[in-house]
């Protein structure tokens, strides 16, 4: 392919996302070696360079200004947005890829528009076509559907990646050329919205993103108290509480437990659902759990298409049962 | 203050997976017979939004902004019928194959014709396709400040901007945004609310107000896509699900636990 492979990455807390060695491997698929392909991050004071040994990328460029990072950039990007832009001008990479986080949803679309290009977000997977263009496959229609998109002009490519579509990559050693470039100058005051503050909610118990054991329940439940069986069975198979959106709109649980395509991904050993139906949009939330085990009184739900065990009956006889067995069990 | 709110015409996002059917050879989603379209969910919550800020006192006109064919009166009329103010449809066949940033530049070109807009609204992404970019590819048409996954809003004390509650990973953040914004709004608003006998009648006798791509002048805009499809499909599922059969419900629950240690999952 003609022109190089740009990664956006993003900063964590002074080091790198997840997402970033994710993204490393999303671009070995459009490009020879990955050793060819420039990371750009934009970092404050905070950025420790150490945390990009063995990334595998060939070259880092470190925006540097003193408002970058996620968390201070008025929630809504606009800054990293300039950073990045003035980058991609810069460089003139055939390719940029992106995570699909809450920050790359904003600056992904804002570069596409910025450079009037074409975008294609959330992909699952990426290759290169006859024509040395990117093809994607992107879930579509809540997840009911698959779509290939590709390329079909010469100009820049944005493509944002779903998170934890690919595995990190990883096994390098050796740290990449770094390029610092001072942008403290850029200001967006005035033009953008001002954070206020950031509220982060108590989470309770273990986060599902990280959960071996997942338990979730839906609108089959009927009301919040419900919930408190759920907490109980958590308690007992040290499993993170999830949960439909139907019930987190309906007030039962608060939206920080919503698994699927609006909520949380998970990837979870065992996925154990009480009362969700298996709506597409569910399920693009735990494709990648490995066992799912569903507890719902209608055997026509699409749940048990998906699952790996599965109870037919009414939650209210089943779950005590079934959590007293768990007690029991050394 | 005037609210622009874009709407989508998308398919019924509950119909059950199994009834869910693409045509692989044209590229596109069959709708199962006899289940109508509906009003995009998200953009029910954004209209829930405007109408919140009424409520609040804030004097304003409300008006929704579709682009799309084939509309469903009845249903494009929904947020009439708890209080918009007016309808604004770019009618028009050429608007399937824009692309999203196409979709952008129809809806600024119809808000400007309308006069312009002090808020606009969207919902964070369109249940079809579900790329979450029109409203952020608005801002940037627009050159205005953009706050996204909005969950709620008020007009600062000063009346000249916002002040928002966006949902933020792990929980939420306070902006403050300067006025004209645009807006995504999520669920996590709130549902909107629901249309009585009267508002239903008041949006029967009110006629939207048609636009089409000519008229804006845009009619070259769907030549040059970026990114063809190229492929749709609903990916193989082969289920292999072992029921677990106890003498009655509660004896399922005890076997499911012995059977679950049994294959070490918990
Ligand atoms: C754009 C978009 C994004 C969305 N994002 C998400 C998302 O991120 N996450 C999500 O979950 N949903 C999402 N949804 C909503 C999704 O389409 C479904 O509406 C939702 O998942 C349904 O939740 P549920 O399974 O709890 O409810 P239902 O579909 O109503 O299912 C309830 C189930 O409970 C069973 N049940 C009832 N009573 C009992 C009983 N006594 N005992 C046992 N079982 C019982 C029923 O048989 C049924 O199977 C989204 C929708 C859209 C349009
Ligand atoms: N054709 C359209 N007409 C009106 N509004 C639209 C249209 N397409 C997208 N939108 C708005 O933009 C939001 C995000 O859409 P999308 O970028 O397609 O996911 C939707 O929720 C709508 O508010």
């Amino acid at each position: 392919m003609s022109g190089n492979v740009l990664i956006v990455g993003e900063v964590l807390e002074g080091g790198l996302h997840p997402t970033v060695r994710q993204l490393v491997n999303a671009a070995g698929r459009v490009c020879e070696d990955v050793s060819e392909v420039t990371l750009c991050l934009a970092v404050d004071g905070t950025f420790d360079d150490a945390c990009i040994a063995g990334l595998g990328v060939g070259k880092v460029v470190l925006l540097e200004h003193p408002g970058a990072s996620p968390d201070s950039d008025s929630g809504v990007y606009s800054l990293i947005t300039e950073l990045v832009s003035e980058e991609v001008k810069r460089s003139s990479p055939s390719v940029v890829l992106v995570a699909k986080t809450d920050a790359g949803s904003v600056v992904s679309a804002r570069l596409a528009a910025r450079f009037g290009t074409g975008l294609a977000s959330d992909c699952i997977d990426l290759a290169l076509n006859a024509e040395q263009r990117v093809a994607v496959t992107r879930p579509v229609h809540g997840g009911s559907a698959l779509a290939v998109y590709e390329f079909a002009d010469n100009g820049l490519q944005v493509v944002s990646v779903r998170p934890g579509a690919f595995d990190p990559f990883g096994g390098l050693s050796g740290m990449p050329e770094i390029e610092r470039v001072d942008v403290s100058g850029l200001d967006v005051s005035g033009t953008a919205p001002v954070l206020i503050e950031t509220v982060l909610e108590d989470r309770e118990g273990i986060p599902l993103e990280q959960a071996d054991v997942v338990v979730s329940g839906g609108r089959g439940l009927g009301g919040p108290e419900p919930f408190e069986q759920l907490r109980e069975l958590c308690g007992l198979l040290n499993a993170a509480l999830g949960a439909s959106r139907a019930a987190c709109d309906a007030g039962w649980i608060d939206h920080s437990h919503q698994v699927g395509l609006t909520g949380k991904s998970i990837s979870p050993t065992t996925y154990i659902t009480i009362g969700i139906s298996g709506a597409s949009q569910h399920m693009a939330g735990c494709s990648s759990a490995r066992n799912i085990v569903a507890i719902d009184k209608d055997r026509e739900a699409n749940i048990f298409s998906h699952a790996r065990y599965g109870v037919v009956g009414d939650w209210a006889k089943v779950l005590p049962a079934f959590t007293a067995a768990v007690a029991e069990l050394d | 203050m005037k609210i622009a709110v874009c709407a989508k015409q998308v398919p019924d996002t509950d119909i059950p997976p199994s009834q869910f059917k693409v045509d692989e050879a044209d590229l596109r989603v069959i709708p199962p017979a006899g289940v109508p379209p509906i009003v995009n969910g998200f953009d029910m919550n954004a209209v829930e939004a405007a109408l919140r800020l009424r409520d609040a006192g804030v004097e304003c006109e409300i008006v929704i902004f579709s682009v799309g064919t084939d509309f469903a009166m009845d249903v494009m009329k929904k947020p009439l019928a708890i209080g918009a103010d007016r309808l604004v449809l770019v009618d028009d066949e050429a608007s399937e194959s824009l692309d999203a940033l196409g979709t952008a530049r129809v809806l600024s070109a119809a808000i400007e014709r309308d006069g312009g807009a002090d808020l606009v609204l969207a919902g964070r992404q369109a249940s079809d396709w579900d790329q979450a970019h029109v409203p952020i590819m608005l801002s940037e048409l627009m050159s205005a400040p953009l706050v996204t996954l909005v969950r709620g809003l008020t007009v600062s004390a000063d009346g000249g901007g916002f002040e928002v509650e966006r949902v933020a990973e792990g929980g939420f953040q306070r902006v403050a945004c300067p006025m004209p914004a645009v807006m995504s709004v999520t669920n996590e608003l709130g549902e909107a609310r629901y249309a009585n006998l009267r508002g239903i009648m008041m949006a029967s006798r009110k006629q939207p107000e048609t636009m089409t791509l000519a008229g804006l002048g845009l009619s070259d805009l769907v030549s040059g896509k970026a990114l063809e499809m190229t492929r749709l499909f609903v990916p193989a599922s082969e289920s292999n699900v072992e029921m677990i059969e106890g003498d009655d419900e509660s004896d399922s629950g005890r076997l499911l636990a012995l059977k679950l240690r049994e294959a070490k999952l918990i």
